[in-house]
């Protein structure tokens, strides 16, 4: 079993006297076109919150921008992948005090709208970790052949295993609670592509599941991460990682781990 | 298709001696190629283990020939030198494996430097604004 000697204690509720600071982290690779657009929107929607773009080692104008919106950047000189931009945000959040974290895709995908509708359930039913799934949403007719295919597969999978109806594992638009992000600090976390793994790994150290639907949008720019060669290889690490999951140790070299 | 050897080919004698002269060879110059890499610093002793390792087998092998018929019934090998070229793939399979690790290993270092030195650039970034 996955040890939770992490000594993880039940989230500091919304109720709790500390106030919530939210991060929302943008994790973005040379998505010069599309962030512009979407922090002017991020802006109205989420005055109080503070921003953090995670440059995954960008080529283009991606951290400039960032800092002219006056986000807070992270950037990573080598490229390092997605998952990889995201646990540096997680660790940002960690070091500067924040609370809660919501992130969403660079690409303009997820409408920061629907922010609020992730926070519900952090708010008031105690969820850990909120997913904007697109297929939940009625409207959402889109259909991708094979990889619609095996995710809807996968998210089976993930439903029957945790008990909570996860309909877009794979869906980058998530808000989760100071437990979570304690959790996801700790060590484990896959750092190329995450999935339906963490989902479950998640449920596994006690986090409580749940997604709202959100109509997602077609990118605004750039390229999608999920193409080609990556796709095949994005299913074999997923079947190799649900397939260890429950034996699983932490890795050997964490205890390189300063704090 | 072609056999491999055909009727009427000339089949070379086998030379004890001469393939045990090879191995030997082989053995030696692999040992001081190895060790000659580390006395300059171009290998490190953690990498060196299998190769020394290697070497110092095929010496023993190749010096003690009952030994290594012994070895070959062992494993059930028809002649000896099926022995050693299987001893050869393991060697290489191992050498790679130890390589993969080495590179996770690698790999997981070289994220985390690139994550702390972006955290780092950051709170600079924001100390030089705010003094």
């Amino acid at each position: 079993m996955i040890s939770t000697s992490e000594a993880l204690s039940r989230p500091a509720t919304w109720a709790e006297p500390t106030t919530p600071r939210i991060l929302v982290i943008i994790p973005a690779k040379d998505e010069s076109g599309s962030l512009p657009g979407l922090l002017a929107e991020l802006a109205p929607v989420h005055p109080a919150t503070d921003t953090l773009v995670v440059d995954d080692g960008s080529n283009d104008e991606t951290r400039a921008i960032a800092i002219t919106g006056g986000c807070r950047t992270v950037r990573h000189h080598v490229n390092l992948g997605y998952g990889a931009a995201l646990l540096t945000g997680y660790h940002f959040a960690m070091r500067e005090g924040y609370t809660h974290v919501v992130q969403l895709d660079g690409d303009g995908q997820h409408p920061p709208h629907a922010i609020e509708a992730l926070l519900g359930p952090l708010r008031e039913d105690g969820a850990d970790v909120v997913v904007g799934s697109r297929y939940l949403a009625s409207n959402q007719g889109q259909n991708w052949g094979l990889r619609r295919f095996a995710s809807k597969i996968i998210a089976w999978f993930a439903s029957t295993w945790t008990g909570h109806k996860i309909t877009d594992p794979t869906s980058g638009f998530q808000a989760l609670s100071p437990a979570a992000l304690a959790l996801l600090c700790s060590d484990g976390f896959p750092e190329d592509y995450p999935d339906a793994d963490v989902l479950i790994w998640l449920h596994l150290n006690g986090m409580r599941l749940h997604e709202v639907p959100v109509a997602m949008r077609p990118r605004v720019a750039g390229v999608s991460m999920h193409g080609g060669m990556r796709v095949a290889y994005y299913f074999y690490r997923l079947a190799v990682c649900l397939l260890l999951l429950p034996v699983r140790r932490h890795s050997p070299w964490r205890s390189e781990r300063r704090r | 298709m072609t056999p491999l050897l055909a009727q009427g080919d000339p089949v070379l004698p086998v030379d004890h001696s001469r393939q045990t002269l090879v191995a030997i060879l082989l053995a030696v110059s692999m040992l001081l190629v190895v060790l000659e890499l580390i006395r300059r610093r171009r290998l490190r002793e953690e990498y060196s283990l299998l190769w020394i390792g290697t070497a110092l087998a095929l010496l023993v092998l190749a010096l003690n020939r009952d030994g290594l018929i012994w070895l070959s019934s062992l494993i059930g090998a028809t002649t000896p030198n099926t022995t050693l070229f299987f001893g050869a793939l393991v060697f290489l399979m191992l050498l790679g494996l130890q390589f993969s690790v080495r590179l996770s290993r690698l790999t997981y270092r070289m994220r985390k430097l690139t994550r702390q030195v972006g955290l780092l650039e950051e709170e600079l970034r924001r100390r030089d604004r705010t003094d």
